[in-house]
């Protein structure tokens, strides 16, 4: 292999770039083609593992629920199902349906939200701005149902805190259907446009061997042909009891994973209509007095994937061990795979198909042997619009059109 | 000072958040709220900057790097810690990798800083933009 | 491979096992000594084959535990290794990041945080601790107090 000089890349975030600081991605280049990348992260560890130590059981959920604000339903509930797996207890019926209802709600917006970034990275600024509209909807029906568009507080070890009021299913059902229409619209849009194809396709591609190696999950690995999803493998709330599929794409690419998620949206809007119809009566939580000596492992499908956490109990009131993995960490890893071999303009949108915690997305930069940057952040993001503005040149196909409603 | 008053130039510095007050700074840009009809508008680099948006708990990573980014600021500037983790660590208090909270690190740098704070968690976008002009017309 | 397959699958191994333990219908525990988790890991992770899912260390008092989760998707099974490090003094266990790239984060954290050595890990470093975090100061451990 020729001994080119090497120049190691690094990110730096969009709107937050610093531009004297080495952080996060470090990648090296020979020419404009990524050879390697390294990562450093610190910046956000809080140490939420010995806090939760400190705090009782049903305390936790309010602190789990901010580690990723845009997995703020998923983290508790994984943490829920441990607890429930250790004290031998179910909620009850209605518990469930809710807790379905309320983690395909934010399936949704967190879906739309990457829509937009992505939109952004590449250049559809419009997408990124129609994106973010159209998930207020959603956020605002979060805020009724639960008192607060992210960290919904909702679920409690035996069941939830709020109930979905039997006056609100009109609205919900009204919601989603005005909300399927548009994303409908957004689907077709994406999939026939000849300059997204031509864009994305090939692009980041994770081969479905470096997926296992990985051991990523999410629409991360269902992009790369690998049909896992905690709800379909290891059930639990009302999943089971509910009829959707699995959406998985073979290509492994970026174009994969966007139309992975696209359709996960309506997937979830299928669910949640399902969860909302079907809502039973009933209870929607159980007294649960203590939690016995024991440990549990609860999981949840997160819209980035599988969210991990295993609980130890001692018969006291706090957990004795609490480790949490979300999705991200065995995702974000996965991108060294997807990114080498890429050109240096196509490092945002790959990192972005991966869907990390938003504030990971923006670490990107290339700086040369002496720490000085010669690409930041946003020559990065401009370089990958110019890319798209090229191939639409070579295409000449018209503007994407974006309907409002 | 006045000239802070009108289209206030801020800069977004994350110190370790869970992303919430993040999304919800950049829902201030979309049609919804669309604060840039206001002359706000975010920027690129701390040295543009009239107002910082400061997220997060500070952890002790992230320190070195605010406190750099507040000395780039131009001065006079305004920081607005946003959320409950900036205001006072939320939820993160006494946590081992948590040096915060925002106004701590900053007026260890300059005891005479400009910090108004907006908490919530997150505070909703009408409460962040509420806060800033609150905030600006103080002045 | 479904749950009937999985057991026998298991019983193959048997010998480096201290246990096979059935916690609910679709959660195993497999405790073993740490000498043994390499091997037992690599049986899971290539022959079986299960997903990785993560590692998790625990400071118990008398040991540390190292549990290497791992997930059968097709029946929902949760298959954890318990690897027990006798030695509180010099705990080490062998790295599984050579035949799975997907555990190099994990272990270099369980190193950052209770001091636990991966022998053979590829780029064992500094992972979640600040730059400026005292050495031989590990969070989790239970001396260590909040």
């Amino acid at each position: 292999m020729k001994q080119t000089v090497k120049k190691p890349v690094l990110a730096v975030g969009p709107f937050h770039p610093l531009q004297e600081e080495m952080e996060y991605f470090q990648l090296t280049v020979d020419g404009e083609i990524v050879t390697d990348i390294d990562m450093r992260i610190s910046y956000n560890h809080r140490g939420i593992e010995k806090i939760s130590e400190s705090l009782q059981f049903d305390q936790v959920p309010y602190l789990v629920s901010r580690v990723c604000g845009i997995c703020s339903a998923s983290h508790p509930l994984a943490y829920i199902n441990a607890v429930e797996e250790i004290a031998g207890v179910t909620a009850p019926e209605r518990a469930q349906y809710i807790r379905v209802i309320i983690n395909e709600l934010e399936r949704m917006h967190s879906h739309l939200l990457w829509v937009g970034l992505g939109g952004h990275f590449i250049g559809y600024d419009t997408v990124f701005m129609w994106a973010w509209k159209y998930r207020e909807p959603v956020l605002d029906l979060l805020e009724e149902i639960t008192g607060n568009r992210n960290n919904y507080g909702n679920v409690r070890v035996g069941g939830c805190r709020e109930d979905v009021p039997d006056e609100l299913k009109p609205k919900i059902l009204e919601e989603l259907g005005k909300l399927e229409k548009k994303v409908e619209m957004l689907t077709k849009a994406v999939l026939d446009d000849p300059i997204i194809h031509a864009r994305l396709k090939g692009v980041g591609v994770l081969s479905k061997d470096d997926a296992v190696q990985y051991a990523v999950a999410g629409p991360t690995a269902r992009g790369s042909d690998i049909a896992i999803d905690v709800r379909y493998d290891d059930p639990y709330a009302a999943y089971g009891d509910l009829d959707w599929k699995v959406i998985t794409q073979p290509e492994g690419d970026v174009f994969a994973k966007a139309v992975v998620r696209l359709l996960e949206v309506l997937e979830a809007i299928n669910i949640c209509r399902q969860a909302v119809k079907k809502l039973p009566k009933g209870p929607i939580a159980l007294e649960i007095k203590e939690i016995p000596a024991g440990e549990g492992c609860g999981r949840a499908e997160a819209p980035r994937g599988e969210t991990f956490h295993y609980v130890r109990s001692d018969g006291g009131n706090r957990p004795t061990r609490h480790k949490i993995r979300a999705p991200s960490y065995v995702n974000v890893p996965s991108f060294r795979a997807s990114c080498i071999g890429e050109h240096i303009a196509d490092v945002t949108i790959t990192l972005a198909a991966v869907d990390p915690c938003y504030s990971c997305t923006e670490r990107v930069a290339v700086v040369d042997s002496h720490h000085n940057v010669v690409h930041d952040y946003a020559t990065l993001l401009k370089m990958s619009r110019e890319k798209t503005a090229r191939i639409k040149k070579e295409i000449g196909a018209p503007e994407l059109k974006m309907e409002d409603f | 000072m006045w000239s802070l008053k009108k289209s206030v130039w801020v800069f977004h510095v994350n110190t370790g958040a869970c992303n919430n007050c993040d999304i919800e700074i950049v829902n201030c840009l979309t049609p919804r709220y669309d604060i840039e009809r206001f002359g706000i508008k975010l920027v690129g680099s701390p040295r543009h900057a009239d107002a910082l948006l400061v997220t997060g708990v500070v952890t002790r990573q992230a320190a070195p790097r605010l406190i750099d980014v507040y000395r780039q600021t131009p001065k006079p500037c305004v920081v607005f810690p946003i959320g409950a983790c900036a205001c006072d660590t939320g939820i993160f208090r006494g946590g081992y990798h948590v040096v915060g909270p925002v106004d701590k690190i900053i007026r260890e740098e300059d005891p005479n800083a400009i910090i108004a704070f907006v908490p919530g968690c997150p505070p909703k976008p009408e409460a962040m933009i509420s806060g800033v002009v609150k905030a600006l017309s103080a002045i | 491979m479904n749950q009937e397959e999985l057991n026998n699958r298991l019983l193959e191994i048997r010998d480096k096992l201290i246990d096979i333990e059935h916690t609910t219908n679709n959660r195993i525990f497999l405790p073993c000594e740490a000498e043994n988790n390499y091997d037992v890991c690599k049986f899971l992770f290539e022959d079986l084959p299960l997903r990785f899912v993560i590692v998790t260390g625990i400071d118990s008092d008398n040991c540390f535990e190292v549990l290497y989760h791992f997930s059968n998707d097709e029946t929902g099974h949760v298959v954890t290794v318990k690897a027990f490090i006798r030695d509180r003094e010099n705990p080490a266990i062998e790295s599984i990041s050579p035949f799975i790239p997907g555990a190099e984060w994990i272990e270099r954290e369980v190193h950052d945080i209770l001091g636990i050595e991966f022998k053979n890990h590829p780029n064992m470093r500094r992972l979640i601790l600040s730059d400026d975090w005292p050495e031989g100061v590990y969070p989790l451990r239970k001396e260590v107090q909040k």
